[in-house]
């Protein structure tokens, strides 16, 4: 295979890839008088255009995705991205328009917005929806400011915010960056909540409990409602992070298991594309109490037309330059309307079904720390493995040999040596039994041959990237060799 | 499947869940659609936006640039479009390269030493540098350039709320500039850092060197936000004119319109802050055999690793959309970036010349500027800006809605997209209108 230069490394002197029209107004030279001007971007790549083709060809050629293979990475729903919604979202008057352009030319755009607001509610048993947050931690963030809000407006913001031990790390995060301070609650033996603790913790200086629902070992808490009960009867809400939601659509709703705010991921649970890392979109959905503090503006409907009401007083004001990832939300609509009630609630079906059939087929080779039945994903370890001096990270790499994409490894922290798998919907039962027979495989080696494992992956592009270094002498861009001394 | 789980109903699957919170009736969302159907219903939707068949100068923090037809072309590509975050390096050198290349070309651009993956959008990339200076100084105040976008200044405000940080607004000159006078009042050894946009929301391109001097009297950070990023091809590095943060909007980088968003906050900063730079960041290693390799790193900083003590909560952030500014400006080059600079600040000016030679309109601000101006009308803006919409035309965006004194003003926009002819249309029809009234 080619080792993939940087493309600064195969910059020439005077190629280029585009040219733009002359320009075609009389040129003024002295327009730059009195202007800090530079004479030309130091560094700055010339290539050919075949170069570029051939440079982000072959580096695209290094990346597992789901259009390759299966991707188990659990919690973040790696599921197929229908083609036709990038055809949709592309569709010239949803990606030219702009977004001041007066509204009564944008009305399809518009549309679109408060369609997908009305199917989230429904979706989720939740009153209404903001659809501005990038991402799942943004709308994390939102969740908590409007609790906040309310609280603060009847004169005691509180203090504190209870999170499960099992938490992804972006529901501390953000309570933290919203000024509170995060008060773990311990698991019990089931891996939920443990309620008798749960009830200790609530205090009224508690604004909120954040959970997660099935929670990241694909477990439901059975005990929902009852928690939202201790949680409300001194004064707080409840929180639910719907990063699990592929295993709910149809079958049960946040809203009504007295859930007071959540957020989507739309990039997991509704199709879209996760693109190396983003763009995402999290909306957030309230109950009507919390509506008057959804972030500006919200999109109403009068004589038939759409229009963007500002003139919110109790918002807690603006969270995007625009009015989110728009066409994200195109595609998600797609997404719902393709599979319209009877396939969404298929999707979850299946996705816990897939999940089940691994789980059972891999229950005696990989430990399972917790018993308790699961959902869409669940949470194997490498405690038998260990024994042979084989870790989760050796498991995860030598996955990569059989073209497949490794479980989650860093996370939930309370399983250690986790390996979070997530099959979703979209895997059919040949695909899972390679990552099942993969997985039986790797249980054999590490018992008869565990350095097979330990040294793995063999075939891929580079091998076992030391990331120590990396993050002790940073070299975190490129510069000419002259430079560097 | 079912005989190896051992049920005989998919209901079981959810046994665990109680029966009083289970769903007992169908959603209430349409029945399924085919292909076909899908696009036509689309279809019809797009129909109900007109925004295409006008000639529009909005510029205000989202531009309309030319796109090489490769960057869609090679984004489209499904090893882009359909992997996450690169987790499992060995096999995701493909993102992680593009995003160290993305790296370098930020820190090319804005002379800065360190740049981070993305974040959401220009705002919340401004709101990540407030939150950082923050952290850094140790200080309540942040002074911001009433000139810094509008938008950006709500959501850095909705960022802050809840962290005891005050904000005080600096007035803009008689000039369309940064006031320098009223900075130094409102500086303090209190000011955790000075926030402006340049060139700014009014278009024009501000004195960095000065601003960041004055910041850096009362040991202060200088945060530059840059909202046309296009302007990095003629103007000096803001790195190189004192900035100690540069955060902005990639949008101009090969991203459509796309009514707001997914767009792409960067954000770079110099070499000491690193331990408090939010953010995913690539870095290059060696693997095993010593072959060149890229990880993700410092990820000490990050909320997986260390949870409520992150420097930010950010997960997802834009990687697709910064791919696109990679082959985007790697397209364009040295020579191209520059020369698209160049024919924005040529047009522009020529539009200004001919527009504010018309009776009733005139200039507002004498500051530089880049490839945007403020007009102001003298029988004001709207009456106008109707007669406009009327011949095909959004003349541009009404200021009054952002500046209550500047109610006779429009923020005008003129990139490489927009035809000589096209200008002199505008010129002709503004004068037919001013003339109506």
């Amino acid at each position: 295979m080619i080792r993939e230069p940087l493309i600064f490394e195969i910059s020439e002197k005077g190629k280029r890839a585009f040219s733009l029209p002359e320009l075609d107004v009389p040129s003024k030279k002295d327009i730059l008088r009195n202007l800090p001007v530079r004479d030309e971007i130091e560094g700055f790549p010339q290539v050919s255009e075949v170069e570029i083709v051939r440079h982000f060809t072959r580096l695209s050629q290094t990346n597992h995705c789901i259009d390759v293979g299966f991707y188990p990475l659990g919690s973040c729903t790696m599921k197929y991205n229908p083609k036709i919604n990038e055809k949709i979202a592309s569709l010239l008057e949803f990606n030219s328009s702009h977004p001041a352009a007066p509204l009564d030319l944008v009305q399809g755009n518009l549309e679109v917005l408060k369609t997908t607001e009305e199917l989230l509610a429904e979706l989720t048993g939740m009153d209404a929806f903001s659809l501005q947050p990038s991402a799942g931690a943004q709308g994390e963030l939102v969740g908590m400011m409007l609790i906040r809000a309310y609280l603060g407006e009847r004169g005691n913001p509180r203090k504190i915010v209870l999170i499960p031990d099992s938490a992804h790390g972006t529901n501390p995060s953000s309570a933290h960056l919203c000024g509170y301070r995060v008060q773990e609650i311990r698991s019990n033996k089931k891996g939920t909540i443990d309620l008798k603790s749960l009830a200790q913790n609530m205090t009224e200086e508690v604004a909120a409990l954040m959970i997660t629902n099935p929670n990241t070992l694909g477990v439901f808490e059975v005990d929902i409602k009852k928690m939202a009960e201790i949680v409300h009867s001194k004064g707080g809400f409840v929180y639910m992070d719907g990063a699990n939601m592929n295993a709910l659509i149809g079958v049960c709703r946040p809203g009504d298991m007295d859930v007071d705010v959540i957020h989507l991921n739309l990039h997991k649970t509704f199709s879209t594309p996760h693109g190396g890392g983003g763009p995402g979109s999290g909306p957030v959905g309230v109950k009507r109490m919390l509506k008057p503090y959804l972030p500006l503006p919200i999109i109403e409907r009068k004589d038939g037309k759409y229009f963007l009401n500002f003139d919110r007083p109790k918002s807690i004001g603006k969270v995007h330059s625009f009015y989110g990832n728009f066409l994200v939300i195109v595609k998600a609509l797609a997404y719902i309307l393709s599979l319209g009630y009877e396939g969404l609630k298929e999707v979850s079906e299946v996705a816990v079904l897939n999940s089940n059939y691994i789980r059972k087929s891999l229950e005696r080779e990989y430990y399972l720390k917790y018993k308790t039945p699961t959902l869409h994903e669940c949470v194997f370890s490498d405690k038998f493995q260990r024994e042979h001096g084989v870790g989760n990270i050796d498991i995860a790499k030598r996955l990569i040999d059989f073209g497949l994409h490794p479980p989650t490894m860093s996370f939930p922290l309370i399983v250690r040596g986790a390996l979070m798998t997530e099959p979703t919907e979209t895997e059919s039962k040949r695909d899972l039994d390679l990552f099942i027979d993969a997985m039986k495989q790797i249980s054999k080696e590490a018992k008869k041959n565990p350095e097979v494992v330990r040294s793995a992956p063999h075939t891929s592009y580079v091998r076992r990237l030391d990331e120590t270094s990396a993050a002790r002498n940073p070299v975190l861009m490129w510069m000419e060799k002259k430079k560097i001394k | 499947m079912m005989a190896k789980i051992g049920i005989s109903s998919l209901d079981e699957l959810f046994s665990t869940i109680p029966k009083d919170i289970m769903l007992k009736r169908e959603l209430n969302v349409p029945s399924p659609m085919t292909e076909l159907e899908l696009i036509q219903l689309f279809e019809k939707i797009t129909q109900k936006n007109n925004y295409q068949n006008y000639l529009s100068f909005l510029g205000a923090g989202a531009y309309s640039h030319v796109i090489p037809y490769i960057v869609d072309y090679l984004s489209s590509r499904g090893e882009f479009i359909s992997p996450y975050t690169p987790y499992q390096p060995e096999v995701s050198q493909g993102t992680l390269q593009v995003i160290f290349e993305f790296q370098t070309l930020i820190c090319q651009l804005t002379g800065m030493d360190i740049a981070n993956a993305s974040l959401y959008d220009g705002a919340s990339a401004a709101a990540e540098a407030v939150l950082m200076a923050h952290r850094l100084k140790g200080k309540s105040k942040v002074i911001i350039a009433k000139t810094l976008h509008p938008h950006y200044r709500r959501v850095i405000q909705t960022y802050v709320k809840n962290l005891g940080v005050e904000i005080e607004e600096i007035k803009y000159s008689e000039t369309g500039e940064f006031d320098l006078k009223d900075l130094r009042k409102k500086l303090d050894d209190k000011t955790a850092a000075v926030v402006f946009q340049s060139p700014n929301f009014m278009g024009i391109i501000e004195n960095l060197k000065k601003i960041s001097d004055l910041a850096h009297s009362v040991q202060a950070l200088s945060i530059v936000v840059v909202t046309e990023p296009v302007s990095l091809g003629i103007l000096e590095a803001p790195g190189k004119l004192g900035a100690d943060i540069v955060a902005g909007e990639g949008q101009s980088f090969g991203l459509p319109l796309s009514f707001g968003g997914p767009y792409l906050g960067f954000m770079a900063c110099c070499q000491e802050y690193i331990r408090q730079f939010p953010g995913r960041i690539a870095g290059q290693t060696k693997d095993v055999d010593g072959k060149r390799g890229f990880v993700l790193t410092l990820s000490t900083r990050e909320q997986h690793i260390r949870r409520e003590r992150a420097t930010s909560n950010i997960c997802t952030n834009q990687a697709w959309c910064a791919l696109r500014a990679t082959i985007f400006l790697e397209t364009l080059g040295r020579e191209g970036l520059k020369e698209l600079a160049w024919q924005n600040i040529q047009k522009a000016n020529y539009a200004l010349e001919k527009l504010s030679q018309i009776k009733g309109i005139k200039r507002k601000f004498k500051g530089n500027f880049f490839n945007e101006f403020v007009l102001e009308f003298s029988g004001g803006f709207e009456k106008i800006s109707g007669f406009l919409r009327k011949k095909g035309i959004i003349g541009g965006l009404n200021l009054g809605e952002y500046y209550p004194e500047l109610k006779k003003c429009a923020l005008v926009c003129v990139t490489e997209m927009h035809k000589r002819e096209e200008i002199d249309k505008l010129a002709a029809i503004l004068k037919e209108g001013v003339k109506e009234k």
